[in-house]
């Protein structure tokens, strides 16, 4: 039997009239990659905000190892170690990379309501923050200003805040977005690095990337799920060359 | 986030020294003037907690420097021979289980709403004294006796002794700014500071944020409570227009004026408006209007403050220092 | 206490809440368009109030004083709107309060240097003095109705002017969506400016209205300021309907507390506010 990490059953999200995220429900197996593709529009980043709790859906459950998270706050789901990325990125501009990495770090503790050690002082905190720079090449810049960075390490330090909380899951909400190819190539990288170890469900648009790093791919049209399956599937299926692939070439 | 370097440390330790050795060469008149300085010092310090640090922009914080100082009046009028460390006990949890309540309500709204709200509950805590008669209403209360500050049998503070009171405030805020000043560099202190860069952001990893930001309201509350208790033990009197929406306004004109996010810029701040208050009066009777042009100047000129010029100078001081050490490599 | 003396004060209720929606529509959509906490907002009532005591004055009539001040009071508002709030847009929400507490400051310096620091009253016109007797010694003086009607006949001018005409859409468009409105490529500058203006004249228009029944004295307008703020939060920061709602209710609240809570009464407005919030943190019309 597969070891399924997390499933979503039936979830659905409105916003007013629209249905941004339909009645979908999907398992994701632990170790492995899972890819969601799909239009601009198709309820992607709803489905990750609803996973991540930024979000609370209108119906359906969302099972993290067998327990009900659906109504979970991001803190919450954060704990329980589901870390996220954001498509927009999402970082302590005026803090160095280390300091950035740290506020994920010391999440580790039990609780940061600590009033009187001085933090640099947590050793362990700090173990978990160089990790996660090191991991995404970042060691060298440590005491630089965020806001500084060029873009794409923006991009890889907002993949290294989140892999300081120690996430069991990952959620990657377009890590490669407005990425050139250069840096596009590096992350790619890392994902795969990432990959070896941890389960990853990832959002993006970049299709060499999603078939070179993904496992299992679902798509996603409209708010609801069109097909999930391997690369192979997903490459030679019918509905998705019509729904999606077409889509890419009107757009073109 | 500033990061202290070493001309700043000597450079506040001048400020201390200074402090420490006014009261030898200042007059009575000025002497009693900075103590009361001091006090406003760290409420307004407490406020930089939430503005500066928080990223909570508090609209009622006279609030709590009035109820700290209606605590004691209403303690020492009241209550039969207690003693000063009791009644100082009794006024900061009370003043921090008001703070509690008003937080909790607060920290659920955030933006202009935030703003408005501290600022309602201010005023409900203004009429609350201002209306009620048995709290001397607009008139405000006199203490009928000076509180005796005893350390064991010995008296520890003569409060008629303007040096001793001047000395005892200023061991308060060099307290009260290493208190702040540590649980900063703690692990909470970290998740305030994120908190006020990306709330967001440290969220989804893994924070209750409004915990967090609740348990800042607290303290920022209870330190206000504090500085009104010292500010009603010097007076000897309350009037409700501690707790009045112009205190608020004005605090946070001392915090932005000294440079906020930094501690000892709200200290900064109170003093020279503090002293403002006291030397333009003497040039003429409308002096609020150069006041507000002050005002003006500095959001307009200066919008980080003068401790924001004096780390921009202390930067360009550090970073000279490496140039020349490093020709002479 | 018989019936007509709560109708009294229903009318004393629902015509200072016709006041506070003057106050507080300026105010909110100075806000929910240009985005701009103005804690000036007091001090253009406090400008109406003496412009109009000063004009009634010279002209010795109120009405004439009244149609004086109202072009006086929109110059006014463009150039505060031109010198200072046009230096806000886009700065943080502190430095705008700071910067708007400034202008009080100055305001009620200059106040103090124009007309001093007495207290004025300001004659009622003949046409409007005198009341309407309801039983043998209750009587409403008719002056308060004229409030009342002063004030609907403004509201419906508003009404149908952010309703029905194009400035008007503008307006509506820039309130639920500040952004698109820019996008669109309409005159920012240009609408801010009539906006800031509109609002201020508002103000100032509640500070003539009441001018007579108040008297004119300084530091009128920090009191209602904050009670507008709280009317602009209960009702949602942005929407006009909000203010008028939570106008009404802070009107009747505060009359209705005078009366059955003394020495509570203030109290009772901000302790409204605070349950409308709680259970509803974006108040009654505001977006979540």
């Amino acid at each position: 039997m597969t070891d399924i990490i997390l499933s979503t059953e039936h979830l659905c999200k409105n916003f007013g009239g629209l249905k941004a995220t339909n009645d979908i429900s999907l398992n994701f197996e632990r170790g492995v990659v899972h890819a969601i593709l799909g239009p601009n529009g198709a309820g992607k980043t709803t489905l990750i905000n609803l996973l991540s709790g930024e979000l609370l859906p209108s119906s359906g459950r969302i099972l993290f190892k067998g327990y009900d998270i659906t109504s979970a706050p991001p803190e919450k789901v954060s704990r329980i170690g589901i870390g996220r990325s954001f498509q927009k990125t999402n970082i302590l501009p005026g803090f160095s990379c280390l300091q950035n990495c740290w506020i994920g770090a010391q999440s580790c503790l039990l609780t940061s309501m600590r009033f009187f050690r001085p933090a640099k002082h947590l050793r362990n905190v700090h173990r978990r923050a160089d990790h996660a720079l090191q991991l995404c090449g970042l060691s060298s810049k440590r005491n630089q200003i965020a806001a500084t960075m060029s873009y794409g390490e923006q991009r890889q330090l907002e993949i290294a805040m989140m892999l300081a909380t120690e996430p069991e899951l990952l959620l990657l909400d377009e890590p490669l977005a407005g990425m050139g190819t250069e840096e596009s190539q590096q992350v790619t990288e890392l994902l795969k690095e990432l990959a070896k170890e941890q389960t990853l469900i990832l959002i993006e648009h970049d299709m060499d990337a999603v078939f070179s790093l993904a496992d299992r791919i679902t798509v996603m049209v409209d708010g609801a799920e069109l097909e999930t399956g391997s690369v192979e599937q997903i490459r030679n299926s019918k509905a998705v060359q019509d729904a999606y692939l077409g889509h890419e070439e009107d757009a073109a | 986030m500033h990061t202290v370097t070493r001309p700043i440390v000597i450079f506040l330790c001048i400020c201390l020294g200074m402090l420490l050795l006014f009261p030898a060469v200042g007059s009575p008149f000025y002497t009693e003037l900075v103590t009361k300085i001091m006090i406003l010092s760290i409420f307004t310090i407490s406020l930089d907690l939430l503005i500066g640090f928080t990223g909570l922009v508090s609209f009622g914080h006279a609030a709590f420097f009035g109820i700290g100082a209606y605590l004691l009046a209403i303690i020492f009028n009241d209550v039969e021979n207690i003693n000063y460390w009791w009644s100082l006990t009794l006024t900061l949890s009370l003043t921090g289980i008001v703070a509690l309540v008003i937080g909790w309500f607060s920290i659920r709204t955030s933006g202009v709403y935030f703003i408005m709200l501290t600022l309602a509950f201010a005023q409900m805590c203004f009429y609350f004294f201002f209306e009620s008669p048995h709290f001397g209403g607009d008139d405000g209360i006199f203490l009928s006796n000076k509180p005796e500050i005893m350390l064991g049998t010995r008296q520890l503070i003569d409060l008629e002794n303007e040096h001793h009171y001047y000395y005892f405030v200023l061991a308060w805020l060099a307290g009260v700014y290493l208190f702040l000043s540590m649980i900063l560099r703690a692990p909470f202190g970290h998740v305030l500071i994120a908190i006020k860069a990306n709330e967001q952001r440290v969220r989804a990893l893994g924070y209750s944020t409004q915990h967090y930001k609740l348990v800042s309201f607290v303290i920022a509350g209870t330190i206000a409570g504090l500085a009104g208790f010292l500010e009603a033990a010097h007076t000897s009197y309350v009037t409700p227009a501690y707790l009045g929406w112009h205190e608020s306004g004005m605090a946070i004109m001392m915090v932005i004026l000294g440079g906020m996010g930094t501690l000892f810029g709200a200290v900064i701040g109170t003093f020279i408006v503090v002293l403002l208050q006291d030397i333009l009066p003497n040039f003429t009777e409308h002096w609020k209007l150069i006041m507000g042009a002050i005002i003006i100047g500095v959001v307009l000129f200066l919008p980080n403050g003068i401790a924001g010029l004096i780390f921009s100078i202390s930067n360009r001081f550090s970073s000279a220092k490496k140039e020349a050490g490093k020709e002479h490599d | 206490m018989e019936s007509s003396f709560y109708l009294i004060q229903l009318l004393n209720g629902i015509q200072y809440g016709f006041l506070l929606f003057l106050l507080a529509s300026g105010l909110t959509l100075i806000f929910g368009i240009m985005g701009i906490i103005n804690l000036a907002h007091g001090a253009f009532y406090m400008i109406g109030a003496y412009l109009c005591y000063w004009l009634t004055g010279i002209t010795g009539n109120l009405f004439t004083g009244i149609l004086l001040a109202i072009p006086v009071s929109i110059l006014f508002g463009y150039v505060v709107e031109r010198l200072a709030i046009s230096y806000l847009y886009k700065r943080d929400h502190l430095y705008q309060v700071l910067l708007t507490y400034a202008l009080i400051l100055i305001a009620n310096e200059l106040q103090s240097i124009l007309w001093g620091n007495d207290v004025h009253s300001v004659p009622i016109p003949e046409l409007l003095k005198g009341s309407i007797q309801l039983t043998d010694n209750q009587a409403y003086p008719i002056y308060r109705l004229f409030i009342s009607a002063a004030c609907i006949v403004l509201a419906v001018v508003m009404y149908w002017v952010i309703q029905r005409t194009r400035l008007g859409m503008t307006i509506r468009a820039g309130a639920s969506n500040r952004e698109m409105v820019q996008a669109l490529g309409i005159n920012i500058n240009w609408l801010f400016a009539i906006v800031f203006s509109m609002g201020a004249t508002l103000a100032a228009l509640a500070g003539m209205l009441s001018a007579p029944v108040n008297s004119v004295y300084p530091g009128i307008g920090d009191n209602i300021l904050i009670i507008s703020f709280v009317v602009v939060v209960i009702g949602g920061i942005g929407s006009i309907k909000g203010a008028f709602i939570g106008a009404i209710l802070i009107g009747l609240a505060d009359t209705f507390g005078k009366v059955l809570l003394p020495g509570m009464a203030s109290m009772s407005v901000y302790a409204l506010m605070a349950v409308v919030l709680f259970w509803r943190p974006q108040g009654l019309f505001g977006k979540a």
